[in-house]
C-alpha cells in the first residue's frame, strides 16, 4: 500500500516515517505539515492509505476528511484517549492510534487497512453490486461504544437535540451524538428531506399535511417557510 | 519520588539506531521550546482555547520523554485551560521547564 503521513508534528512524522519503512506491506510517498497542501498532493496522486493528525491549526483531520469526495483508508493519529465515537462516524477510518504510538500497535492498525482492502480486490463485481445496495439501506450509528444498524428505509423521522440527534424509526427510537447535517448526508435524498433546521422526515411515511404542518406516525412536525415548497414539489399532488 | 524526563521511549523506538535516535532527540529540541512559547504567548493574550491546543500537542512530547504520571496532569490542565481555569498552571510549568532542564543537557 501506498501511504502518506499528515501532522504538523515533526516528531510525529519522523516515528510513523520510521514504522512505515520497517512495514513492508508500506510504501511511504510522502509527509504533510498541513492539511492544505495534503488536499493539493491527494488531487493528483493515488493514496491507500493516509495517517492522518487529528488536532491540526485551521484544518483539522476531520475537515479534510470530509473535504475528499472519496477518501482512501485512514488511520488516526491523536492524543487523545476518547475520541473514538467520532471516528465511528466515516467509515474511510480503520483504526486510530493514540500517541505515543508503539510499533506494535502501528503494525497491528497497517494490517487491518490491508484487511479492508482484500474483499474489494477479490470480491466479483455483481456481488458488489448487490452488497453496495444492501450496504446502501443500512446505517451503522455509535451509541455506548456498539455500532447498531439502522435499516434506513425505516427510519420516519430524525429529530436535532443540542449536540445529538434523535432517529425514530417504526420500530425503535434511537439517540445519537452526531448533527442534522452528517445524518442528512448519508440519508438518500430521494426520500428524506429536512423540512425544518431541526427536523428531518421520510416523505415516504406521510400521512398528512395541514397549513404548515406534516402528520408523520403520530408525530406532527413543523414545516418552516422556506422548506415548504421543496416539500410541495416532492409530493404527487393531484 | 518526582517523575523525571527520560529517554527509554526514545530508546525503545530507536531500537539501537543511533542515527533515529539522534534525529528524534534534535526534533525535540527543537520543538519543545517552540511549542512552549506558543503557549506562553497564547497564555499572555489570554487565548485560553489555543493554549489547550498548544498543551494537547505538548502532551505528545511529555510522553515522548517518558513522563508517564504528568500526561495525565497534561490531560487534566487541557480541560481547565479550556474552562479558563489556571488552577494547574504552575504544576504544569514545572513540569515543562524540567524537560527542558533535561534537552540541555543532552548532547
Amino acid at each position: 500500500m501506498n501511504c502518506i503521513i499528515i501532522d504538523d508534528e515533526e516528531m510525529a512524522r519522523a516515528i510513523i516515517e520510521q514504522f512505515a519503512s520497517q512495514n513492508k506491506n508500506l510504501k511511504l510517498d510522502a509527509q504533510f505539515e498541513d492539511a492544505i497542501q495534503a488536499i493539493k498532493y491527494l488531487n493528483q496522486h493515488h493514496v491507500d492509505l493516509i495517517f492522518l493528525d487529528i488536532h491540526m491549526p485551521t484544518f483539522s483531520g476531520f475537515d479534510l476528511i470530509q473535504t475528499l469526495k472519496d477518501p482512501p483508508k485512514i488511520i488516526l493519529t491523536t492524543s487523545d484517549r476518547n475520541f473514538a465515537i467520532e471516528a465511528f462516524e466515516y467509515e474511510c477510518i480503520v483504526d486510530y492510534l493514540v500517541k505515543p504510538i508503539s510499533k506494535d500497535r502501528f503494525d497491528k492498525a497497517v494490517n487491518k487497512a490491508i484487511a479492508f482492502q482484500v474483499p474489494n480486490n477479490e470480491t466479483s463485481s455483481a456481488s458488489n453490486n448487490e452488497s453496495k445496495e444492501d450496504s446502501e439501506n443500512d446505517l451503522y450509528v455509535n451509541i455506548d461504544r456498539r455500532l447498531i444498524k439502522i435499516d434506513i428505509p425505516s427510519i420516519y423521522l430524525i429529530e436535532a437535540k443540542g449536540d445529538y440527534i434523535l432517529i425514530k424509526t417504526s420500530g425503535q427510537n434511537y439517540t445519537v451524538h452526531s448533527t442534522l447535517k452528517k445524518i442528512e448526508d448519508k440519508l438518500p435524498n430521494d426520500n428524506f428531506l429536512k423540512i425544518h433546521r431541526s427536523y428531518i422526515i421520510n416523505i415516504k411515511k406521510i400521512i398528512d399535511i395541514e397549513d404548515n404542518s406534516v402528520l408523520i406516525e403520530k408525530d406532527v412536525i413543523p414545516v418552516s417557510r422556506s422548506n415548504r415548497p421543496e416539500l410541495m414539489k416532492r409530493l404527487n399532488l393531484l | 519520588m518526582k517523575e523525571q524526563p527520560n529517554l527509554s521511549y526514545i530508546n525503545q523506538l530507536s531500537g539501537g539506531d543511533k542515527e533515529f535516535e539522534t534525529k528524534l532527540i534534535s526534533i525535540v529540541k527543537k520543538e519543545l521550546p517552540e511549542e512552549i512559547y506558543t503557549y506562553n504567548l497564547n497564555l499572555k493574550n489570554k487565548n485560553f482555547e489555543l493554549a489547550a491546543d498548544n498543551v494537547h500537542k505538548l502532551k505528545h512530547k511529555i510522553s515522548i520523554l517518558g513522563l508517564e504520571l504528568c500526561y495525565q496532569l497534561a490531560i487534566d490542565y487541557e480541560d481547565d485551560l479550556r474552562e479558563q481555569n489556571l488552577s494547574r498552571k504552575n504544576e504544569f510549568e514545572n513540569v515543562l521547564q524540567a524537560m527542558i532542564n533535561f534537552i540541555e543537557e543532552l548532547k
